[in-house]
């Protein structure tokens, strides 16, 4: 690792403050900024912690919408259980002990197009806050490793929207434990909304196809037939583009049959 | 450098670190406490795991900086001060759970983790919650019968190969 400075604020206006310099960079969970910077693939001169900060921290529901501190933990998303498929999914990122670490801002704002949380953020139409606007999950993930935060934008929390049934189903790689594909399926009285990640060259993606077929028909044997193409998957030595496309249906069905 | 000061097994220590210091480093290379082992320096094996404030991490993808004020437990605390030791350190010896043993710290560690959320945990809930700690010698048999017997649950019904 190069060399940096670690400030570690209590207060949110303080971390604003310490992001104000160009190099500076905020450090949630560190389960995949330090792996980075190890790797020596970022260079910043200054991190500022946003463990310390009460104000990023905790789940509260208020009727149907449950929000969600930015640095707040995934063991801590996992035990909550009031929108149950969202704390299953929390539940099976990587191991007990990244889960302790990493957060739920950390994971959207690095956007990987194999992780769990932002397929849960755009299934379900999450609203993204930063210590700036609002940004719809629509609006928010542009593209592999890519969003629409600005430099020092901090995710201060994520409002979900509790649809009436949803489910995520993974399937894993089995060595890294990311998503191979991973599918969230989330109905609500608007419709059915169903985001796919860890398929696609350009990250998380909504399958509108299967939005509109489930949408009049909330069931596995909707999604018979349709496919999506293999052109902009991901193909690595874990999976081919086509065996990517071939499991997108398969995992969705399931998640649809897990939603029940 | 920044003066760090964390409570480690219990006594009140401290230490100047630099931003970029990892908690392991701290309390393998400052403290000496080097029971604490750095298998991968990646986060993907869990030797390196400990508790930060009753909760298990993987000090090797953590800064020391981070655990300022933080309450931490590892390997060294596990036994009694007269090296008696504790019921998952004599369950792993009683049911070979370990051979080289380079990895038994984090197991250790991982296990105290498990039991305190789940004090009687199934076969598939034991397994579920190895997943970030590697072992390469012992095939993982006698890793999860020691934590069953740990727990006080039969070991019988796991398979003995
Ligand atoms: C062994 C292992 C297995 C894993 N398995 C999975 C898995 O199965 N599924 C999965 O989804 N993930 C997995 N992860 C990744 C994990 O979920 C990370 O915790 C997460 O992706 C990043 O969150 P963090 O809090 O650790 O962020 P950090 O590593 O601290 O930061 C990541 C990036 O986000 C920025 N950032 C952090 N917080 C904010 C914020 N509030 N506002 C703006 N920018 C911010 C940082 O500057 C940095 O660029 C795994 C990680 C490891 C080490
Ligand atoms: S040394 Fe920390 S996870 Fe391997
Ligand atoms: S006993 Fe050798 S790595 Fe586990």
């Amino acid at each position: 690792m190069y060399a940096f400075d670690l400030e570690r604020p209590t207060t949110l206006a303080d971390a604003q403050a310490a992001l104000k310099s160009d190099e500076a960079q905020p450090l949630s969970g560190g389960q995949t900024l330090i792996p980075t910077l190890k790797q020596r693939l970022a260079m910043p001169e200054k991190l500022v912690s946003l463990t310390a900060i009460a104000e990023l921290q905790g789940i509260t529901k208020e009727g149907d919408t449950l929000t969600i501190g930015g640095a707040t933990c995934h063991a801590d998303v996992a035990a909550d259980g009031s929108y149950p498929a969202l704390s299953a999914l929390a539940g099976q990122i990587g191991d007990p002990h990244v889960r302790n670490r990493g957060t739920i801002g950390g994971s959207l704002a690095n956007n990987d197009p194999s992780a769990c949380y932002p397929s849960a953020a755009l299934a379900s139409g999450a609203a993204i806050v930063t210590d700036r606007r609002e940004i719809a999950s629509d609006d928010f993930f542009t593209g592999m490793f890519e969003t629409a935060l600005d430099e020092g934008e901090i995710v201060t929390s994520v409002r979900f929207p509790i649809p009436e049934r949803a489910a995520y189903v993974k399937f894993d790689q089995p060595a890294s434990r990311f998503a191979l594909v991973g599918v969230f399926v989330a109905k609500t009285a608007d419709g059915v909304r169903v985001a796919v990640t860890g398929a696609s060259e350009g990250g998380v993606f909504r399958w509108a196809e299967a939005e509109a077929a489930l949408s009049s028909d909330f069931s596995p044997a909707a999604i018979e037939g349709l496919t999506v193409p293999s052109d902009d998957m991901i193909g690595d030595i874990h999976g081919t583009k086509d065996y990517r496309a071939h499991l997108v249906g398969v995992i969705t069905k399931r998640a649809v049959a897990a939603a029940g | 450098m920044t003066q760090v000061k964390m409570t480690v097994n219990g006594k009140s220590v401290s230490g100047e670190v630099e931003g970029r210091t990892l908690l392991s480093t701290f309390i393998r290379d400052t403290l000496g406490l080097t029971g604490t082992h750095v298998g991968c320096d990646t986060a993907q094996c869990g030797a390196c795991t400990l508790h930060v404030n009753g909760k298990s991490v993987k000090s090797c993808n953590m800064f020391a900086l981070e655990a300022d004020g933080a309450d931490v437990a590892t390997i060294e605390g596990m036994a009694d001060a007269d090296g008696t030791l504790n019921t998952i350190q004599q369950a792993f010896q009683d049911h070979h759970g370990l051979q080289c043993g380079f990895c038994t710290p984090g197991m250790v560690m991982t296990a105290a983790a498990l039991l305190k959320e789940n004090p009687s945990p199934s076969e598939a809930e034991i397994r579920a919650y190895l997943s970030g700690n590697l072992c390469r010698c012992t095939g993982y048999h006698n890793i999860v019968k020691a934590i069953m017997a740990a727990s006080g649950q039969d070991v019988g019904q796991i398979a003995a190969e």
